[in-house]
């Protein structure tokens, strides 16, 4: 794409051609391929996008105690979260402002009462503030006060932790965390009411998962319906006919993995009839009505803590939402009723980690985190037999689109012309249309423009 | 001098070296006859994991599991595997840390470097296999095998085949 000019640059006369060849990116049903692979346009997303959006930075249970912290990016921005003396919990831009060093470099740590620059041992308080510096009449006169270094380690522009969850915005300025999520955040509400105790906390380790495809790739599939009893045949379909050819005994019940994988080669009507919700800003959910989570077992004992913590009607509105994959846009997705969050890090234009966490009902028995264990690795790890199929029809179409036969990736799937660009009030569709991506598309549009 | 018993350390090491064997060569079928009906094959997330169950982990699997993963391979419409993935396992001599012929149990510790392949690509990983082996009907099982990798908390592509 010529007409965009560098991103490093600040041209102000650029502006409106930069915004004008952003827009032609997003047609209504198709968007260009450029925005897959063009490291020009990712640029771009990590200046604009992810400045401008509230991105998922981490659980407050990973810094229970003050000082301490996890490291992590938002969008390609490297950041500490860490919990402050006072329990506020602060997310800083993981740089020392003397010479550029990575304050942190584990995942997570305790820094006690400050975090120390391991270059020049400049320290600074939990909440950014600069402590001390060695030596420091060296500064006498200097200026220092005034310069960028002398205000210590920069915050996020916003914080907001939503029962547990810390989100943050790049941007000093924009849009509240209240309109950004609006009525999407039922779903975040749905997960920790799952718990007895209306409190998660994260378990282990998150899967790290490397795909050579670009970020959006991953949040499309979130609300693709009609990828998985075609990709997933292979292993869905193939434990479905092993377990119908096995001898086993009368009455045995179907093993928990088998409950885990089968659901995904349900047929389309299956996905037609779970409907997907829309709302504004890019969010959505598949699993209106019903979801591959639907079916899974009761586990003894769940229900009646659930009952003796919320009443009986509201344990059963609680457990009878069995949402399916909720997009939080731009990177996000949740599982309410497996407890599962996957974060779709963006690397480069053709380069995505993706973490999968999980997370424990605090004062729900084991077995339901065994069950969001099993599904984690039997899902989303490297060596899933599901992940291996997802990943290479990403792979592939990040390759195919380098093909110049044709510049366009359709989205056009129960699309109907003139329907609003813009989600502005939530919706529920059909199980298997596209409005959920063309909404991404209108949301990633719009914040992209918003400082552009 | 009393006749050795069988298993002798060589025969543990000829075990371990077939099955290693069987892998790259792709003789699925035959390596999952080398498991107990009620085996295990874990492969940790967490250095150092010691819970199979709450803590996620890369591949904590029982026979079913292990069966559907050997099936998958040669399923027509198995897209990831096409075209096919091809392994190279080499071994150090295995450490045997236990020997216990009375309680038909042995467990050996053997480091090595696997190398899994398609297409342009290939990748390394060195990992250290813990085999809890068993006697069913005068043969050697495995009952458990437990793969660490040694960066085990690093983000992966694909791994497709078993180490």
């Amino acid at each position: 794409m010529t007409s965009l000019a560098s991103p490093a640059r600040h041209d102000a006369r650029d502006a409106p051609a930069r915004r004008e060849a952003i827009s032609a990116l997003v047609r209504p049903g198709e968007v260009h391929r450029d925005v897959y692979v063009s490291p020009e346009v990712f640029a771009l997303e990590m200046k604009h996008l992810f400045a401008n959006t509230w991105v998922y930075v981490g659980h407050d249970s990973q810094c229970p105690r003050p000082g301490d912290y996890i490291t992590t990016t938002i969008g390609t921005q490297p950041v500490i979260m860490v919990r402050h003396s006072d329990g506020a919990i602060h997310v800083l831009y993981n740089r020392c402002p003397h010479k550029g060093t990575k304050i942190a470099i584990d995942a997570a740590g305790n820094t006690g009462k400050f975090f120390r620059c391991p270059y020049h041992a400049w320290s600074f308080r939990t909440d950014g503030c600069l402590l001390a510096i060695p030596l420091k009449k060296g500064y006498e006169g200097s200026g220092l006060e005034e310069s960028a270094a002398g205000k210590g380690m920069t915050p996020v522009g916003a914080v907001e932790v939503h029962r547990g969850f810390v989100f943050a915005r790049l941007a000093p300025e924009g849009m509240g965390f209240a309109e950004f999520f609006g009525e999407s955040l039922s779903s975040l509400d749905n997960m920790v009411d799952r718990s007895p105790e209306g409190r998660l906390e994260v378990a282990g380790p998150p899967l790290r998962y490397m795909h050579r495809c670009n970020w959006k790739m991953l949040v499309e599939n979130q609300t693709d319906t009609c990828h998985p009893m075609v990709a997933h045949e292979s292993s869905a379909g193939t434990a479905v006919r092993i377990w119908e050819q096995m001898e086993k005994p009368e009455g045995m019940e179907r093993p928990m993995a088998m409950e885990v994988i089968a659901p995904f080669t349900s047929p389309y009507e299956f996905y037609e009839k779970m409907g997907i919700r829309l709302w504004p800003n890019g969010h959505g959910h598949t699993g209106v009505h019903h979801s591959i989570h639907s079916d899974y077992s009761a586990i003894p004992g769940y229900f009646d803590q659930m009952v003796a913590a919320h009443g009986e009607d509201r344990a059963r509105a609680i457990l009878g939402e069995s949402r399916h994959n909720t997009v939080y846009f731009p990177n996000t997705m949740i599982k309410g009723p497996i407890q599962t969050l996957r974060l779709f890090k963006p690397i480069a234009a053709d380069r995505t980690l993706v973490e999968s966490w999980i997370f424990r009902l605090v004062g729900a028995p084991d077995k339901l985190l065994q069950r969001t264990a099993m599904y984690n690795r039997l899902i989303n790890a490297p060596t899933s037999m599901v992940g291996h199929d997802d990943l290479e029809m990403y792979e592939r179409a990040q390759e195919g689109l380098m093909s110049d036969g044709n510049e366009w990736v359709n989205v056009q799937r129960l699309y109907s012309p003139g329907e609003p660009e813009e989600v502005t009030a939530p919706e529920v569709e059909n199980g298997t249309t596209e409005r959920q991506m063309r909404n991404q598309f209108a949301a990633w549009k719009k914040f992209m423009l918003m400082s552009m | 001098m009393t006749q050795t018993a069988y298993p002798t350390r060589a025969d543990l090491e000829d075990f371990l070296y077939d099955e290693a064997r069987m892998l790259d060569e792709g003789r699925f079928q035959e390596w999952l006859d080398l498991f107990t009906p009620d085996a295990i094959y874990w492969m940790p997330l967490e250095w150092g994991q010691t819970d199979p169950d709450l803590v996620t982990s890369l591949l904590h699997e029982d026979m079913f599991m292990l069966r559907l993963r050997v099936e998958r391979l040669t399923g027509a419409r198995t897209f990831s595997q096409k075209p096919k993935s091809r392994s190279h396992h080499v071994l150090q001599r295995p450490f045997v840390d236990e020997m216990d012929h009375a309680g038909g149990r042995f467990v050996t510790v053997t480091p090595m470097h696997y190398v899994e392949t398609r297409l342009d690509e290939q990748f390394l990983l060195a990992v250290t296999a813990t085999h809890t082996l068993v006697l069913q009907e005068g043969a050697l099982r495995i009952a458990r095998k437990r793969v660490d990798i040694v960066n085990c908390d690093a983000a992966f592509g694909n791994i497709q085949l078993l180490p």
